[in-house]
C-alpha cells in the first residue's frame, strides 16, 4: 500500500527567520545581458496587500531546459505585498504528448492564513506562442489574462474574489 | 468554465478555508483548483548541492557564544515518496521558537525572553537513504491572537522540496501528547485524525544520546505526482 503523505501546514508569520536568508531572489546577476526583472503584489480578498507572503518560482533556462543549478528562486514581500525576482526569460518547454508550451514560470505562494500554498503559472506578455499553450487555451479569456504578466512584467496574484488568479492542483 | 478538470480535495491536506483559523478568511482561494497536466514543469524541481548547506547548519545549538537554554533534543527522520523510496539530497529547512516560546522576529510580541544563543533556524540535506538529523532545543508553546486565550502547541516548522516542484511541502512537527492539540485550529485544520497523527513526532529512545539529549523521530512522506520525468 502506498504511504500516506504528510499533511501541509501554514508557514505562519515567522518564516523569514528560516527561509529568507540568504536572499534567493536573483537567479542571474542584475547586470547579466539577458536579465529581466519580474515583480508583483500579493493581494487578499479585500484587495489589501499581503506583506507576510513568500513567493517561489521554478523555471526552465533560456533554452527551455530544466537544469541542475538554475531555475529556482524565492522572494519575501515588503509592506506593500510586493515581491521581485531577477531572472531570464525561459525558453519553451515540451508539453505532454508533443508540442511546446509557451514560456512560463511555475509559481507558489506561501503565507500566514494559507494552510497550503497556492500554485499558479506566470506567462509573458506579447509572446506569440501563448496562443498555442494548452494550459492558457483551457481557460476562459478573462482568466487567461490573469496568468499573463503586464508589459513591464508586473504579475499581481489575487488570492480571492471575482478577480482571483487561477490556481492549480496536481 | 475551464476545460481543465477540477481538483478534488485530498483529505490529507487542510482545506484553504478553515474559519476557526481566522487568517484563512481573506486569503483562501474561493474558486476550485484546476488540474495541471504533468509536464516537465511539474515533474522537475530544483536540485540543491552541498553549497546550500554549511557543516553546522543542522545544529541550532551551535554558532553562538554559548549554548541555548532549554531542553536539548535531536530530531531525526526519513523522507520518502509515496512508494516508500528515499528522497535523497533534498533540502530541509527548519525554523522554530526558543525554549521560552519566542521567535527571533520583529513581529513576535510575546513577552518571553529572547535567547542570545539561539536564532532558531537550520537546514540540511537528506543522505542517500533519505535520512536527516537536527540538533536543537525543544520549542516552547506561545500565545497568538486568533481567539481569546489562544496558544500554539510547541512545534518546529519544516520546509521540504522533494524531486519535483509539485512535491513541495511546508509543514509543522508537533510533540507527542500536547494538551493544546484539541484547541489549536491550525493542527485541527487537518480534518482526518490519522493524517493529523502524522504531524506528531515519536519519542525515540534508540536515538536518544545518554547523558546528553532526548531524540524524536519525524518521518516525512512527500505527495504529488510520482512519475519519473521523461528525458529531454
Amino acid at each position: 500500500m502506498a504511504a500516506q503523505p504528510t499533511p501541509s501546514q501554514t508557514v505562519g508569520p515567522f518564516f523569514s527567520i528560516g527561509l529568507l536568508e540568504p536572499d534567493r531572489s536573483h537567479l542571474v546577476p542584475p547586470d547579466d545581458v539577458d536579465a529581466i526583472g519580474i515583480y508583483g503584489r500579493i493581494l487578499d480578498g479585500d484587495g489589501e496587500p499581503v506583506p507576510d507572503a513568500m513567493v517561489e518560482i521554478w523555471q526552465a533556462d533560456a533554452d527551455g531546459r530544466y537544469v541542475d543549478g538554475f531555475g529556482w528562486g524565492r522572494s519575501g514581500c515588503d509592506a506593500e505585498g510586493r515581491y521581485s525576482f531577477v531572472t531570464v526569460k525561459p525558453g519553451r518547454v515540451p508539453d505532454v504528448g508533443g508540442g511546446l508550451q509557451a514560456p512560463h514560470l511555475s509559481v507558489l505562494v506561501f503565507a500566514r492564513g494559507l494552510l497550503k500554498p497556492v500554485r499558479t503559472r506566470m506567462y509573458f506578455p506579447d509572446d506569440d506562442s501563448n496562443a498555442e499553450d494548452r494550459v492558457l487555451a483551457s481557460l476562459p479569456e478573462d482568466e487567461r489574462g490573469r496568468l499573463i504578466a503586464r508589459p513591464d512584467l508586473q504579475f499581481d496574484i489575487r488570492l480571492q474574489g471575482p478577480e482571483q488568479t487561477p490556481f492549480f492542483g496536481v | 468554465m475551464s476545460t481543465l478538470a477540477v481538483v478534488q480535495e485530498s483529505g490529507v491536506d487542510p482545506p484553504y478555508l478553515y474559519p476557526d483559523y481566522r487568517s484563512t478568511s481573506l486569503r483562501a482561494p474561493s474558486k476550485p483548483l484546476l488540474l495541471l497536466p504533468h509536464t516537465l514543469s511539474e515533474l522537475t524541481g530544483p536540485v540543491f548541492g552541498e553549497d546550500y548547506v554549511d557543516e553546522l547548519d543542522h545544529d541550532l545549538t551551535r554558532g553562538h557564544a554559548g549554548e541555548p537554554l532549554g531542553e536539548r533534543i535531536i530530531v531525526t527522520g526519513r523522507v520518502t515518496d509515496r512508494d516508500g523510496r528515499p528522497v535523497r539530497s533534498t533540502l530541509i529547512e527548519i525554523w522554530q521558537a526558543n525554549a521560552a516560546g519566542r521567535y527571533v522576529h520583529e513581529v513576535d510580541r510575546h513577552p518571553a525572553p529572547l535567547d542570545p544563543n539561539f536564532s532558531g533556524a537550520g537546514r540540511c540535506l537528506t543522505d542517500d537513504d533519505g535520512r536527516y538529523r537536527f540538533v536543537t532545543v525543544k520549542p516552547g508553546a506561545y500565545p497568538w491572537k486568533n481567539h481569546p486565550n489562544a496558544w500554539r502547541p510547541a512545534h518546529i516548522h519544516l520546509s521540504l522540496f522533494g524531486r519535483a516542484f509539485t512535491n513541495r511541502l511546508v509543514t509543522q512537527m508537533y510533540f507527542p501528547g500536547d494538551p493544546l492539540f484539541a484547541y489549536d485550529p491550525i493542527f485541527q485544520s487537518v480534518r482526518d485524525s490519522r493524517a493529523r497523527e502524522r504531524l506528531v513526532c515519536a519519542f525515540d529512545l534508540e536515538t536518544t544520546v545518554p547523558e546528553w539529549a532526548l531524540a524524536y523521530r519525524f518521518d516525512v512522506v512527500l505527495g504529488g505526482p510520482s512519475e519519473t520525468p521523461m528525458e529531454t
